[in-house]
């Protein structure tokens, strides 16, 4: 083992300490609004990932994230609400009796939604991968709509337009959120650095070539689209727990901008950028929120600042990522110790006369 | 009796089929001047423009200021939509499209994605979220009674707008030379460029048609659903890329044709089946799954290989 490849064996088991001692000392002493922030971005980056996967990694152009959101979220909230409250939630059209007395713990719960998402991603997906860019684009679209529309009219399962509320918050512990948020990343790192992942990236610079190289493109791309509807959907159960509460509306498409917008600012095909991007996006749509609220400056009450203007502001982010930042934070590289320590060398070379003079004569 | 019944209820389901029938028609042309929009659009540039129903519904706003609020008489106020619409088309193929001709399509799309979700906040902040009444134009929204049928009467002057529209657009794209260039473009936009054609001219053109057919569409929407909602747009939007798709995308007949199916299908559906009413808006794209799957090409779109 080589001095480099110790150093950054090292450097990463420092960090994991200092990120637990961060988590732990934020869970207990950070109030309530910033921990469920810091919830939402961790969840953010679960469901920004999976997307990423499909989007940024294999190259399909998929909106479907807010559907497969929406499949975790309700699978979460139907079968971990409590026995004994289902009656006063459901009280316009009572439950099915086939799944009224069937509780599951957090966890499976959790796992059931991510199944089912990625069940309905292969159901869906297996006829229409088959399409190029913006077709599968507006198909993936439709198949989040349908979700949402199905949501709304099966009452005795899903409550409705009424939604479900009394979800029990268990995802607002950091433990939780960030918990699986660290697997999550963990296991998409190594999807990626897998032959699979190889044959993901493959697809997505030219297609026909992968074939050529006998890469069987149906499978990797009915495969990719499986996994991130798996991680879209635990992400859906996570945030369905932090909010308590879903209704068919939360899950509306316009909800999957939100993760593209993550995705192109972070980078199409990078996952620290993905990450970081959905600490910014996340934090950046809380900081927006101040523009709705009236401002008054010097006496002038400025009527630029009402409801709506921090929606504007955001999407006029997102107009200027792509057509100017196009490669957005990190394009397609990663975060990692040697271009970190590169990076000090080289300021360090560039500070000290003799260094850089050292490094000229060469 | 039982038979008079009988004959009675068969009376009934006649007139109201007939009625439905005029219905589905007039929702039918709505959907194919739109759809034509989005066709036009991808058969130059390949790329669907997302923000076509907000173009839409920008629109319809165009139309309720200058009647209602402006007071403007109804075919000054028409012409100016018209006008106005098939402006901000340019102005965005301007301004969000063409800085990124040369850049990959995922980059586009996720472009023409951040100006419709411009467009819709932007009509949230300036307009409030509060649906407006779309205004009555030359007293349209009445309904008139042929025989026993009782049918609003913008419903029976869609078809002939449609049938209007279609002969004017047809003859540019066939019988000038602008139209020319378009097919052109449409067919090779480097050969195009190469043969001395002025794409970005003719690319922006296009976008001022597809545009003023969304304009010239809206005012009998408006009279047809009298809502004014800056998310008005979204559902006949994605409803009219199903349309062309299913004609077959950049064809401006199968735009046509699609439209009307899913126009008359959608109605006849909720019409018949009350209990499918929930599910109206999500048959549009089950549709449109089916299509791709059996028919990608669309039903009369030209079959395009993929090249190396």
């Amino acid at each position: 083992m080589n001095n480099k490849k110790k150093r950054n064996i090292i450097c990463t088991a420092v960090l994991a300490v200092i990120v637990l001692i961060l988590i732990n000392f934020a869970n207990d002493n950070l109030d309530a609004y910033i921990v469920r922030i810091l919830n939402l971005c961790a969840i953010y980056t679960i469901i920004g990932l999976s997307m990423n996967l499909i989007n940024g990694f294999t190259g399909l152009f998929s909106l479907g994230q807010a559907g497969f959101m929406a499949i975790g979220a309700y699978s979460v909230a139907v079968f971990n609400l409590p026995l004994d409250m289902r009656s006063s939630v459901f009280y316009m059209v009572p439950m099915n009796p086939i799944i009224a007395n069937i509780h599951l713990d957090f966890v499976p719960a959790l796992l059931l939604g991510g199944v089912l998402a990625g069940l309905a991603a292969f159901l869906i997906g297996a006829p229409v991968l088959r399409l190029r860019g913006d077709y599968l684009a507006i198909a993936t679209l439709g198949f989040s709509e349908i979700i949402r529309i199905l949501l709304t009219n099966w009452q005795s399962v899903t409550n409705g337009a009424l939604g479900i509320n009394k979800i029990p918050d268990n995802a607002n512990n950091m433990w939780w959120s960030f918990g699986v948020a660290i697997i999550v990343i963990i296991l998409i790192a190594l999807l990626i650095k897998s032959s699979y992942g190889r044959a993901f990236k493959a697809i997505r610079e030219d297609d026909i070539a992968a074939e050529a190289m006998g890469i069987n493109l149906f499978k990797h791309k009915v495969m990719s689209f499986v996994i991130g509807g798996f991680f879209a959907g635990i992400g859906g159960g996570l945030y369905a727990s932090l909010l308590g509460t879903v209704d068919p509306k939360q899950f509306y498409f316009t909800l999957t901008y939100n993760f593209l917008l993550i995705i192109v600012l972070g980078g199409m095909g990078s996952i620290s950028g993905t990450i970081i991007a959905s600490f910014i996006v996340t934090g950046g749509l809380e900081l927006l929120r101040y523009f709705d609220e009236p401002l008054t400056v010097a006496g002038y009450e400025l009527t630029m600042f009402r409801a709506g203007f921090s929606m504007v502001i955001y999407s006029v982010l997102l107009m200027v990522i792509v057509l100017f930042f196009r490669n957005g934070i990190m394009g397609r590289t990663e975060l990692s110790w040697d271009r970190f320590f590169n990076f000090f060398a080289k300021i360090k070379t560039r500070f000290s006369p003799k260094a850089a003079k050292e490094d000229g004569t060469k | 009796m039982h038979l008079i019944n009988g004959l009675g209820s068969f009376a009934m389901t006649i007139e109201l089929f007939l009625q439905n029938l005029a219905n589905a028609i007039a929702v039918g042309s709505l959907y194919a001047l739109i759809a034509v929009g989005y066709t036009m659009v991808y058969g130059i540039l390949r790329l669907i423009n997302f923000a076509h129903g907000d173009i839409f519904m920008m629109a319809a706003y165009f139309i309720f200021f200058g009647i209602a609020v402006y007071h403007l008489p109804w075919y000054f106020a028409c012409i100016f939509t018209i006008l106005f619409t098939a402006l901000l088309g340019m102005l965005i193929e301007r301004v969000a499209y063409r800085p990124l001709r040369e850049a990959p399509k995922d980059s586009v799309l996720v472009s023409a994605i951040g100006v419709s979700f411009l467009l819709e906040n932007l009509a949230t902040y300036i307009f409030t979220g509060m649906p407006q009444a779309f205004p009555d134009i030359m007293g349209m929204m009445s309904p008139v009674k042929i025989g026993s049928v009782s049918i609003q009467k913008v419903s029976l002057v869609v078809p002939f707008v449609l049938v209007i529209s279609m002969a004017i657009l047809l003859f540019v794209i066939n019988k000038t030379k602008w139209g020319m260039a378009m097919r052109a473009v449409s067919k090779d936009y480097e050969i195009a460029r190469v043969m001395g054609i002025n794409i970005n001219l003719v690319i922006a053109a296009t976008f001022g048609i597809g545009s003023s057919l969304a304009a010239i569409g809206v005012i009998f929407w408006g009279m047809k659903y009298p809502q004014v909602s800056p998310l008005m747009g979204v559902m006949p939007g994605l409803k009219c890329f199903v349309a062309a798709v299913i004609g077959g995308i950049g064809n401006i007949k199968g735009a046509v044709l699609g439209g009307f199916i899913l126009g008359i299908i959608e109605i006849m559906l909720v019409a018949f089946m009350p209990p499918l009413t929930g599910y109206r808006d999500a048959f549009a794209f089950v549709l449109l799954i089916l299509i791709l799957l059996v028919k990608p090409t669309g039903l009369i779109g030209e079959k395009t290989t993929e090249k190396v």
